[in-house]
């Protein structure tokens, strides 16, 4: 069957020289692409998870009493929202990497506490993050005043009314806009190629450098990879969506 | 069953590739709209000092810039250049959204099937490393398991991590690569022999060496489309390449460019001898 399979995208290309679908019969080059996807799927759920709580503490903060917190986090906003995420990764990786401690395996290389890997994880969640806090921030805005101030007269403490009124509704809320958010930023996880995290589409761009007769396919290849990806996002968060569903409330 | 997935695909295949294969009969496309629009688009490198890069003017310059405008004036039109990167050169020259292609490329057998490659070649250059003087590099396989940094869309990074077992870390561009390597992430930075000559010439990497012997000896190739191969762009430029490795026009720009001679030139150039030169 694989035999087969194999056969026949080897036959493709020899039939049709610019249709080399390399990685369906080349075990090499089958293997640099699930390296790859492997890297997207890591960068996604680490991304995905962290900008979220970011959202959430962000938005936490923002409604805080206190100046301080709510100044900090509007400069963080202002900061990550308003510049390119591509320089934002530049930034991290080469001028931030400078001050991370390294330790060096031969005398020479200093290799990063950090790894690219590592530097993309985190520019990518703050760079959504900066949105989620705003997303969230439009989720807590629509929770009514009038609720707030029942569990207020009920004796709740500002963290209480945040984790157990504000938040599970507000949340409700914000789930169409964060959905937006999140699928934007599993697509700009290709943007790591920047510094060389071996993520889909630097192993796809390898691929069509060194066999220029797979270019077509790979870049085929990562339009129905990325369809795919993100179609299991939106239909986990439709599903979570659903599942939160307050009969009555919201939609 | 099989045949039909075949047939299928064999047809979605061609409508994508129109372009392919028609170069039994010279249309001469790419000339004509060259000549009759009096401007000539000749991709070109930008970061690849001293063949194309840019002054502190920020305008083109370099070896190859010069050979672009030797066609430019030798056609009789207008030069206009757009900066090419070695990942995406070919597509621009397959879009017609560059007639010419001078660009550092290394003549291999796969690009031959998707660009018009010009013989004869115009120059050549094997692959090597910059490595720090304090890592002590003696051979090849000092790379083995080792990060090396790299340029997406060198054919080289293949063979130095197959042959080699180097653990290639590819960036997009050559500065990246190089603040890599002075950033100390990797133990040396893959490279065409000759543009690391003239980094090392330069007086910016002192602590630096180039400590192997260059592998892979490559001849370099420009490029037209490939219907335009065995056509008048073609042979124009088959004239042209002939004519700068024959009267040592090559070497002179070589010279002007700082560039340490190569034996090809000088090899081209006398197996090209005008035989009643005496």
């Amino acid at each position: 069957m694989l035999a087969s399979f194999q056969d026949f995208f080897r036959q493709l290309a020899e039939d049709f020289p610019r249709w080399n679908f390399i990685f369906f019969h080349d075990p090499v080059q089958a293997d640099r692409i699930l390296t790859g996807l492997g890297y997207t799927i890591t960068l996604s759920i680490a991304c995905v998870i962290l900008s979220v709580i970011i959202g959430v503490g962000g938005a936490w903060m923002q409604g805080s009493h206190l100046r301080i917190p709510r100044m900090i986090v509007q400069g963080y906003i202002q900061f990550f929202r308003n510049t390119p995420p591509f320089v934002q990764l530049l930034f991290f990786y080469f001028a931030l990497g400078q001050f991370t401690p390294t330790y060096s395996p031969d005398g020479w290389l200093e290799i990063p506490i950090i790894s690219n890997v590592g530097w993309a994880i985190i520019s990518l969640s703050f760079f959504a993050g900066a949105f989620n806090v705003e997303i969230f921030r439009a989720g807590i805005e629509a929770v009514p005043r009038s609720t707030v101030e029942a569990a207020e007269a009920l004796g709740y403490t500002r963290l209480g009314i945040f984790r157990h009124v504000v938040l599970p509704l507000s949340f409700r809320v914000s789930l169409p806009a964060l959905n937006n958010n999140l699928v934007n930023l599993v697509k700009t996880t290709t943007q790591a190629f920047a510094i060389a995290v071996p993520e889909l589409l630097y192993q796809a761009v390898s691929i069509w450098n060194d066999y220029p007769s797979a270019l077509y396919p790979a870049m085929l290849l990562l339009f129905v990879v990325y369809i795919l990806l993100v179609g299991i996002l939106v239909f986990g968060m439709h599903r979570w969506e659903h599942g939160m569903r307050i009969p009555g409330y919201g939609n | 069953m099989m045949k039909k997935l075949l047939a299928a695909t064999a047809i979605t295949a061609l409508l994508a590739t129109t372009t392919a294969a028609s170069a039994a009969q010279c249309t001469n496309d790419a000339w004509n709209k060259v000549m009759s629009r009096g401007k000539i688009v000749v991709g070109v490198k930008a970061d690849y000092k001293p063949w194309g890069f840019r002054n502190s003017d920020g305008g083109l310059v370099g070896m190859e810039i010069d050979m672009a405008k030797d066609v430019a004036e030798t056609m009789g039109v207008k030069l206009e250049m757009v900066p090419v990167q070695s990942s995406n050169r070919m597509q621009f020259l397959e879009q017609g959204k560059i007639d010419l292609m001078i660009a550092t490329m290394s003549d291999r057998a796969d690009r031959r099937k998707i660009v018009g490659i010009i013989q004869p070649n115009y120059y050549t250059s094997g692959t090597n490393v910059m490595s720090p003087k304090a890592v002590g590099l003696k051979k090849w396989e000092d790379l083995r398991g080792k990060p090396v940094c790299g340029k997406q869309g060198a054919f080289y990074n293949k063979i130095v991590s197959e042959r080699y077992g180097a653990d290639i870390i590819a960036f997009t561009g050559n500065a990246e690569a190089k603040q890599a390597l002075r950033d100390k992430k990797c133990i040396a930075w893959v490279y065409d022999d000759s543009s690391i000559m003239s980094d090392l010439s330069s007086g910016n990497w002192d602590a630096y060496e180039m400590p192997l012997n260059s592998e892979d000896d490559n001849p370099w190739g420009l490029a037209v489309p490939p219907a335009e191969k065995d056509c008048v762009f073609g042979q124009f430029m088959t004239g042209m390449s002939f004519n700068w490795l024959q009267s040592g026009r090559l070497i002179e720009l070589e010279k002007k460019w700082g560039i340490q001679p190569t034996a090809f030139l000088a090899s081209q150039k006398e197996r090209m001898k005008d035989w009643l030169d005496k």
